[in-house]
């Protein structure tokens, strides 16, 4: 089969998103494209768990509900899932005395583990192994991929998937030989750290929060491969101050979080409009308001981080939908921000942030941009006024440079001011950075299109564009996907031909709708979901044929 | 070139009260900051009266926001390690609103020095209780009298893990001198605490006069604590003034960075090997 969808569930503590993405891993080997999401709850052990699995000769990004094969490491997600299974579809299941009792291949994962004396998370291994027969994937391949991916205990991993393996009976699921590049597999979190890394960022701070974490995991394990210093600090609010004290020193800097640590972060994200240091924040959407339901994903932020901070400024905004797009656009929000002396703000969700993909990097090249420095000659002057509101850069230990930054409203040079002519100057000055923006990001694509044209147009944003480009495309519909958010870019040749236009998002008022609106486009019909799950392929067909087609 | 005494007056208007202990401070620095590597001076200020300090002194300067002077000097230093790197706060701007940041600082031992000017009341707010006003202290949101009782700054900063722990008198101009010049040469997180009354808002200078004296010598470990709490910031006990505690501890910066300066890095990193890695 060309596209398989997998369900791997369990308890936390099962080992089910390694089991997932080694799933994935076997799959690439023969070619395919994949993206995993994991859908676990806010704890450490216990609940319910459980890992979709897209393999597809297309590239995917997205899910379905119905699934061809499920793997059942516990009662529960028989309970859950089964009703799910596709006709012609399998269960694989832990037929131990005591675990799943239901039809199709039963193996006995947790008598296997103890008999080989692994330890209870093996039963993952057991299921990789039952999972390898009945895709009929060589064994070769599994072996190759343990030793790659499940550094510790490998052989004794491998021997109880060997087990599995050979207790197991082929499904009607063969993988094939697809005959396509192989491609690395990284979550958008990774993709998100190496843009950074690539367009020149040497510090990274965050505070642990879901979905962003990763980011911060990702980081301080490669930091000394990257020469990168990686810091955790007390709040979020020390995140964003340490962050611009660091920019301020010359560094190149990112912070990560999710809505609730940005929330901290605003008085920051104002200190930095006002200084005019740079700084680059990711806020990687989860589903709110407060805690809400904090390892599951909404797109619900939008017109937060639009709005953030008080007083009037430019920003940068991006909202990547996929692992390559996170990739370049997380580098274009670095070198915007330190070309044009603004905030930048790379707009992620949890489905993105922590979904795993194939990753082209064929796609995409991050080059780090160059900031105006200061010339040496005359008095510096870190304000001083320019034909587009950039002021050249210099850094504290330039012997011919004093440098004054400053949260007040200030002179050219740096120093307080109340006088209403110089507050109305730099106020001007400081808006004027939109039209710098606008000129740096000329060539970089704000929007992107997919799909035939048709009178009906469907706009998103973010990780729902991977549900709706495959839905558009079974149904014969344009899809728009506008990238940067702001500043926002000019529509209209996109949509000049569209009779009836359609926004499909995860969030319950619309916030892509609105934003659409606020620039003039008219907005026919919204597609929302707000139960805190992404959109799914098939699930999204239906809705778009019920309410649109 | 250094400039001297006069050349750091910037050409901001002084605008502290006539008596404001602040011109203390102002004059201490600026004498301190001569000998000093200036290019490579920062200082950063919250917000409150402290912090027009740094708009008078014509040296490098990140005017930060209310309670986050820690966390921008961290960044600072953490961003470029040659920067010498000297905060100025409040006591409403560092021990209320971001005492989170003063207790982080003293725990790593980040290489900077941070001058509390505390003055027992909200200055610039004209006249409200701070976290070492007294009790009883009657301010315009506590016309009743505060309830809380102060903290001790000093003996907070010994368990966070200062190593370097220090207060002064704005009106003992050579023992201010002298404290923040050893704070500056210091490796590790410095803390010097200035006493320094509010002409208009909190007039202490009668009080301090009669009870500050100085300690001349540092104590002994076994009596730092004692020394520390003879005043607990309240109507009894004497007010020593000096170095109370000092120690040697590797810093935050020298750990972290390992000889890496972010400011400098200028580097291609190749990513490919990495994506091999995870093909």
């Amino acid at each position: 089969m060309e596209d398989i969808s997998i369900l791997v569930g369990g308890k936390a503590g099962d080992g089910i998103r390694i089991a997932a993405i080694i799933v994935a891993r076997l799959f690439s080997r023969y070619g395919y494209r994949v993206f995993v999401y994991d859908d676990y709850p806010s704890l450490i052990r216990g609940g319910h768990n459980f890992s979709l699995i897209r393999v597809s000769r297309q590239k995917v990004q997205a899910n379905n509900v119905g699934v061809d094969l499920i793997v059942a490491l516990d009662k529960q997600t028989i309970e859950k899932h089964a009703s799910e299974l596709n006709d012609g579809g399998v269960i694989l299941f832990d037929s131990s005395k005591g675990e799943v009792e239901t039809e199709g291949v039963g193996v006995p994962f947790k008598e296997i583990v103890k008999e080989m004396e692994g330890m209870s998370i093996m039963r993952n291994s057991a299921a990789l192994g039952a999972i390898a027969k009945v895709a009929e994937i060589d064994w070769k391949i599994v072996e190759e991929v343990f030793y790659k991916f499940l550094p510790k205990k490998t052989d004794l991993n491998l021997k109880i998937a060997r087990k599995a393996y050979d207790m197991a009976s082929a499904g009607n699921l063969k993988v094939e030989n697809l005959n396509q590049e192989m491609m690395p597999i990284i979550s958008g979190n990774e993709a998100i750290g190496l843009g950074a890394v690539k367009a020149g960022m040497a510090v990274y701070y965050a505070y642990p929060m879901t979905p962003s974490t990763g980011i911060l995991h990702f980081l301080a394990a490669n930091r000394d491969r990257f020469n990168i210093l990686v810091v955790h600090p007390e709040n979020e609010i020390a995140v964003i101050l340490m962050a611009l004290g660091s920019a301020y020193s010359g560094a190149k800097t990112m912070v990560g979080t999710a809505g609730g640590g940005f929330a901290l972060m605003v008085e920051g994200l104002s200190l930095s409009a006002q200084s005019e240091i740079p700084i680059t924040i990711v806020v990687g959407q989860r589903a709110a308001p407060s805690t809400g339901v904090p390892t599951y994903s909404l797109q619900s932020d939008l017109h937060f981080v639009l709005n953030a901070g008080h007083g009037e400024f430019p920003r940068f905004l991006v909202a990547p939908g996929d692992a390559e797009e996170a990739y370049y656009y997380t580098g274009v929000a670095m070198n915007v921000a330190w070309s044009c002396q603004v905030p930048s703000i790379v707009l992620s969700d949890k489905n993105l942030s922590e979904g795993n993909y194939s990753f082209d990097s064929s796609m995409y090249t991050v080059e780090e941009a160059q900031p105006i420095l200061w010339d040496g000659k005359g008095d510096y002057l870190r304000y001083k006024d320019s034909e587009n509101g950039v002021s050249p850069l210099a850094f504290p230990g330039n012997k011919s440079a004093t440098v004054k930054v400053t949260s007040y409203e200030h002179d050219q040079y740096g120093i307080t001011t109340e006088e209403s002519e110089k507050v109305a100057f730099m106020q001007q000055k400081r808006l004027q950075k939109t039209e710098a923006v606008k000129k740096e990001i000329e060539d970089i694509e704000a929007v992107k299109a997919y799909g035939k044209d048709s009178d009906t147009v469907i706009f998103t944003w973010g990780s729902t564009k991977g549900a709706c480009v495959e839905a558009a495309d079974a149904l014969g519909l344009k899809v728009l996907q506008p990238i940067i958010m702001e500043p926002f870019p000019d529509l209209s040749s996109y949509i000049k031909d569209a009779g009836r236009i359609v926004t499909v998002e995860t969030n319950a008022t619309g916030q892509l709708a609105r934003l659409l609106e606020n620039n003039g486009i008219r907005v026919d019909h919204k597609v929302l979901k707000y139960n805190a799950r992404p959109f799914f392929t098939d699930e999204l067909i239906e809705r778009l044929r019920k309410e649109v087609l | 070139m250094n400039k001297g005494n006069k050349e750091l007056n910037s050409y901001a208007e002084n605008t502290w009260c006539p008596g404001c202990g602040n011109f203390a401070i102002l004059n201490a620095s600026k004498k301190v900051f001569a000998d000093k590597d200036q290019k490579n001076l920062v200082m950063v200020a919250g917000i409150g009266c402290h912090a027009k300090l740094v708009d008078y002194i014509d040296l490098n300067h990140f005017y930060s926001i209310h309670g986050r002077v820690p966390a921008t000097a961290t960044g600072i230093k953490l961003g470029n390690p040659e920067l010498t790197v000297i905060g100025f706060a409040g006591d409403g701007d560092a021990y209320g609103e971001g005492l989170a940041h003063l207790m982080f600082a003293a725990k790593r031992n980040i290489n900077i020095t941070m001058v509390i000017h505390n003055n027992g009341v909200y200055g610039l707010t004209t006249g409200q209780f701070t976290p070492t006003s007294p009790e009883g202290f009657k301010g315009k949101s506590t016309p009743w009298g505060s309830v809380e009782r102060p903290f001790n700054p000093l003996t907070l900063m010994l368990g966070a893990g200062a190593t370097f722990i220090s207060r002064s008198y704005s009106n003992r101009m050579e023992n201010l001198e002298m404290v923040i010049d050893e704070a500056m040469k210091h490796k590790g997180f410095s803390f010097v605490e200035v006493l320094q009354p509010c002409y208009t808002f909190y007039n202490t200078y009668k009080i301090y006069n009669e009870k500050v004296y100085d300690l001349e010598e540092e104590p002994p470990k076994e009596h730092v604590i004692e020394k520390m709490t003879e005043w607990n910031y309240g109507s009894k006990g004497n007010i020593p003034i000096g170095i109370f505690y000092r120690e040697t501890r590797p810093t935050y910066d020298e750990s972290m960075l390992r000889e890496m300066v972010p400011a400098r890095r200028k580097e291609e990193i190749d990513i490919e090997d990495l994506l091999k890695e995870n093909t």
